[in-house]
């Protein structure tokens, strides 16, 4: 679609590819040098979650917090209620994993616009295993007042977001990927805070993805148009504000939704959605994600298969719909 | 905006928060009346001697700044701000009834004047850190940063997490104040998870430690003032408190902690406040 000003060959083998979390680290820096305001802190990740580049060029403006997440959030707090842009960052089984109730307070209620980068989220962790693949976060943070919910598909994308957080005065929490991921979009496509954008247009279904899985959920598009199903791809980088509208409209001429994250369907992407459907426009629904279980060890390309996060379980969910929904 | 009182103008002071924390306790059926009573006169001092604020002009750029990381016991905190102008008195008596600016545990963003929500403990220590660092950052240190916590409150590990960070980046523009007053909920604090050493723990995490007696208005007021000149280390005072303060029936009594009088409680403790425990006669007796 030219409008979304993607790559135009997905399915490229040559794919550029790069951790979602490099573009955060670059984001961070140009906000930084944007706003002297922005400020950053870390829980002794400082380089895997890429905050190391700011740290260098701002080491005044840099908290080394050291091994303490709820100290992490609730210095963040604090450094907001001093009129600082803070951003906050560890892996997100451990923020906002291990300091919920910090961030419910001191941040949400207490209405303060912290950034929160949790990294390192999902299964395609890989071989540090289970405790470190968080995939609760986005039902964590969703039910929190207050809170803005993002999960960029790529590293441009993510780049983008992170100085639109630098701009958002209110409280944030961006989730990051680990592995490299393909780029899909390009310096011209759109981003903005709150908004789902159509990354591919279709009639008989619409998938709405999430982080990493929208590249999964193009590449099923892509191999569900020789079979002959037109599937319209709805990139949701903002879970939480949803953009009802632009899911409603694409979900009123398909008739059929899949879901796709990297995280529990249970409140996740796969839960907004169901809400929003059962609400609005009640609709067949197949969510695809982890189902109230946890990961394991392996490699990220083993364990997504094992658990079912990929262009291929996508498109069979697509075939399921094709075969058991009536033709319209 | 500074006050000028004498030593015995703000010994009365706080006897009059005091009685206004029996009333707004007793009117609001809930609430924790020991931890409040104590520290009456730690509040009176900051809000009447110590700190800069303007009541009138609660978000002036150049005022100190107070946490009150303890936020269970707000009524002291409304009452004192309430004795300063901050709102009406007569607003004292919707403590925690719905609509109230005064919620149960203090808000931020429902009453112009706090400077944080709190209530679950723990999260005032770094908050308080977290804004001066930000002083720091912005060259506006002589704005400084008080935070007061309740004694049981040191069994939160977010505590000593803010009390490492404090002390590694020496925030000599913060006093952190031990509300040291022995109770929680369940029982003394040495029962419940002792604390002692608590002055060498402090110190093994960095602090200067001021010890005093923290119902005496005029030993706040001192260790404050020197807590500003120690530029070394950053400062934290252990006010030794009587929980219950004032009310003969309530002081030491770990069960008083998270209970208000009722209306004939509230009788007794209020003449007893009135009349100084009987060394004044009152009027209204």
């Amino acid at each position: 679609m030219t409008t979304m000003h993607l790559i135009s060959d997905i399915r490229n083998k040559d794919i550029a590819q790069e951790p979602i979390r490099a573009g955060f680290g670059r984001g961070l820096v140009l906000a930084g040098q944007q706003n002297e305001h922005v400020v950053a802190a870390c829980a002794d990740l400082t380089d895997s979650t890429k905050m190391g580049d700011f740290a260098k060029a701002f080491p005044e403006r840099f908290v080394e917090i050291g091994i303490g997440e709820q100290n992490l959030v609730t210095i963040g707090a604090g450094l907001a209620a001093g009129g600082k842009i803070p951003f906050v960052s560890s892996y997100a089984a451990f923020s906002p994993g291990r300091n919920w109730e910090q961030i419910r307070t001191t941040i949400c209620l207490n209405d303060r616009p912290v950034k929160i980068i949790g990294s390192h989220a999902g299964v395609s962790v890989g071989p540090d295993g289970a405790t470190h693949q968080m995939l609760e976060d986005l039902a964590l943070m969703r039910a929190l007042p207050n809170m803005v919910v993002i999960a960029p598909c790529d590293s441009v994308e993510a780049e983008k977001a992170t100085l639109a957080m630098a701009a958002d005065r209110r409280p944030n929490y961006m989730r990051l990927a680990r592995e490299k991921t393909p780029i899909v979009t390009t310096e011209k496509t759109p981003f903005e805070i709150g908004k789902a954008y159509v990354f591919h247009e279709g009639t008989d279904v619409t998938i709405i993805a999430t982080g990493t899985m929208t590249y999964q959920a193009m590449v099923a598009a892509d191999m569900l148009k020789k079979d002959g199903i037109t599937a319209e791809v709805v990139h949701v980088p903002t879970i939480k504000p949803l953009d009802t509208n632009t899911i409603l409209k694409s979900v009123e001429k398909t008739g059929a939704v899949i879901t796709a994250e990297e995280a529990q369907v249970n409140g996740g992407l796969g839960g907004a959605i169901a809400e929003l459907l059962s609400e609005e426009l009640p609709t067949p629904l197949i969510r695809i994600g982890m189902r109230d279980q946890f990961g394991e060890s392996g490699e990220p390309s083993e364990l997504v298969e094992h658990f079912g996060l990929t262009a291929t379980h996508i498109a069979m969910a697509a075939h399921q719909f094709a075969e058991t929904l009536p033709k319209k | 905006m500074r006050y000028i009182y004498s030593i015995d103008e703000l010994e009365l002071k706080a006897n009059d928060i005091r009685q206004d924390i029996i009333r707004m306790l007793e009117a609001a059926g809930s609430g924790h009346s020991a931890g409040s009573l104590g520290q009456a006169e730690i509040f009176t001092a900051l809000y009447f001697n110590i700190m800069k604020h303007d009541p009138h002009n609660p978000d002036w750029s150049e005022r100190d700044i107070l946490i009150q990381s303890n936020g269970h016991t707000v009524p002291v905190r409304y009452a004192t701000m309430a004795e300063a102008g901050y709102f009406p008195k007569e607003e004292l008596l919707t403590l925690r009834k719905l609509g109230s600016r005064l919620q149960g545990h203090p808000e931020r963003t429902k009453l112009p004047g706090l400077e944080t929500t709190s209530g679950p403990l723990g999260c005032g220590l770094s908050q308080a850190a977290g804004i001066a660092l930000a002083h720091r950052m912005d060259k506006l240190t002589h704005r400084w940063v008080y935070v007061t916590l309740g004694d049981g409150e040191l069994n939160e590990g977010n505590i000593w997490e803010a009390a490492m960070l404090v002390g590694k980046y020496k925030l000599t523009n913060l006093t952190a104040i031990i509300d040291r007053n022995n109770i929680q909920i369940d029982g003394p604090t040495e029962v419940v998870m002792p604390l002692e050493d608590l002055r060498g723990k402090w110190e093994a995490f960095g602090w200067h430690v001021l010890e005093i007696d923290g119902n005496d208005v005029e030993s706040v007021i001192d260790a404050c003032n020197m807590a500003k000149a120690i530029v070394e280390k950053p400062v934290i005072i252990i006010a030794h408190t009587i929980p219950g303060k004032g009310v003969d029936f309530m002081e030491y009594d770990f069960h008083w902690h998270g209970a208000p009088p009722n209306h004939e409680q509230a009788k007794i403790a209020l003449k007893e406040l009135r009349t100084l425990r009987g060394k004044i006669k009152s009027e209204a007796d």
